[in-house]
């Protein structure tokens, strides 16, 4: 049934009033057959993707800082505008002075998450690797490992658990309430939202994007059709180019997201 | 049904898939491996690196400024210094000269007193031996002229009785006391 769906969206010859129905973007548009496979392990285009991306930022890194010099070219300066970014604006500003020592772990996360989102625009790969959740989760399970491991490593097992979960200045009987919601909140809900919430914007700006892109095509009649699909070709450029800043953005939310949790963690108990 | 339930499973999109996330940690942790270890800390030396550079020539520049104000102080002070020796001996120099010319005038008047004094001896001297001539001359005329007036010699007795010499002490107290009286 996937396959079949799969090769419905991809139909090139599927028109308005030629008789078939519009090839809507759906899971299946998310799902793709292994492109090859490498001993046993079945290789499918966002696992490819991540790993050009991965390329793309030790590429661009290595060439940017490899041999760094006092007044720096064009490359580096770029690069270091890229590090001092996340460094100063995102990890510095949430953590304070002591985060300097999680500054290579934002900076890769940071740079890692963007240009798999990126993918989502680039010609040929066109597709969010974010857009799986795996990648997402993936990122996620290192920045709770870092967090919580942080928060027991700090704090012992008792401070890190209070720390987790007994929130200061607030009264005693409140307590009753806010502890369950705190402890559920920092050890599930966070590491959950943090996924999906990158996962889902990834996720629904590539399905707008295939869904207005599909309809141009599918509208691309001599007939009135034309006019919405030259519509809905602008919409595809609009929607392009605003994807390209939601890339940025939720790339900046994950990382100050994790910069926070990790400043939580570090913490002294009130 | 095992169809089904595996269809729904593999298109459920909140459930990750094994090999895509193992692949994304792998991914990731080569891109951390990479930035983390080599390429960060290097820019991040040199950034550190220029960092000093600029803080450190601001710092030089600092240094400099204030090694010239030292010196100018020193230079200051030992004008000052200068100024002050330099008024101090001249100070010195005016009291020396002032004490020398007083010792001189000192000397002079102690030198002109001197000669004043062996002049005055002088004259007492000459004049008590001109008195000691003079008075032997006038008694020794006087008694030749009384002599020839008397018709004989007189000059023993009035000699032994001693007539000229006391009427040479009255002749002589009684100018000392017109002499006296015209002071």
């Amino acid at each position: 049934m996937s396959s079949a769906l799969t090769q419905l969206a991809s139909e090139a010859d599927c028109h308005l009033n030629s008789g078939c129905g519009f090839p809507a973007p759906g899971l299946h548009t998310f799902t793709f057959e292994p492109l090859f496979t490498v001993g046993s392990v079945e290789v499918n285009k966002p696992m490819l993707l991540s790993v050009i991306a991965m390329l793309a930022v030790i590429g661009f890194f290595a060439a940017a800082f490899a041999k760094p010099k006092l007044i720096p070219g064009k490359m580096q300066l770029v690069g270091e505008i890229g590090y001092d970014f996340v460094k100063r604006a995102i990890v510095l500003d949430t953590i304070g002075k002591k985060g300097q020592k999680y500054v290579p772990m934002m900076v890769s996360l940071f740079f890692f998450v963007w240009i798999m989102n990126v993918m989502s625009i680039i010609p040929f790969a066109q597709f969010p690797v974010t857009s799986k959740i795996a990648f997402p989760a993936a990122l996620t399970l290192v920045v709770w490992l870092t967090y919580m491991g942080l928060t027991f490593k700090k704090h012992g097992f008792v401070g890190g658990l209070k720390n987790l979960c007994w929130p200061s200045g607030v009264p005693g009987w409140v307590m009753f309430l806010l502890v369950p919601i705190e402890f559920f909140s920092n050890i599930f809900v966070r590491p959950f939202t943090l996924a999906v919430r990158l996962f889902a914007n990834m996720f629904a700006g590539h399905l707008l994007i295939v869904m207005f892109s599909l309809a141009s095509w599918y509208l691309l009649t001599p007939s009135l059709g034309a006019l919405y699909a030259g519509t809905s070709f602008v919409v595809t450029i609009a929607l392009t180019a605003f994807e390209l800043l939601i890339q940025f953005l939720q790339a900046y939310i994950f990382v100050i997201l994790a910069s926070t949790y990790v400043s939580g963690a570090l913490e002294e108990a009130h | 049904m095992n169809f089904l339930a595996e269809a729904a499973e593999a298109e459920n999109p909140l459930l990750p898939a094994w090999p895509e996330l193992i692949i994304g940690l792998i991914c990731f942790f080569i891109v951390f491996g990479f930035l983390g270890k080599k390429l960060l800390p290097s820019i991040e030396k040199v950034l550190s690196e220029r960092r000093d550079a600029i803080e450190g020539g601001l710092e030089r520049a600092e240094e400099a400024q204030a090694e010239a104000q030292r010196t100018l102080e020193q230079y200051r002070a030992e004008l000052a210094e200068a100024r002050h020796e330099a008024a101090r001996i001249t100070e010195h120099a005016r009291e020396q000269g002032a004490a020398l010319i007083t010792e001189m005038r000192e000397e002079g008047q102690r030198q002109r007193d001197a000669i004043v004094t062996a002049g005055h001896a002088q004259i007492e001297a000459d004049r008590k031996q001109a008195t000691a001539v003079l008075r032997h001359d006038v008694g020794a005329l006087a008694t030749e002229l009384a002599s020839r007036i008397v018709g004989e010699s007189l000059q023993d007795s009035a000699r032994q009785s001693g007539i000229i010499d006391r009427f040479l002490d009255e002749l002589e107290a009684k100018a000392s006391v017109s002499e006296g009286a015209a002071k």
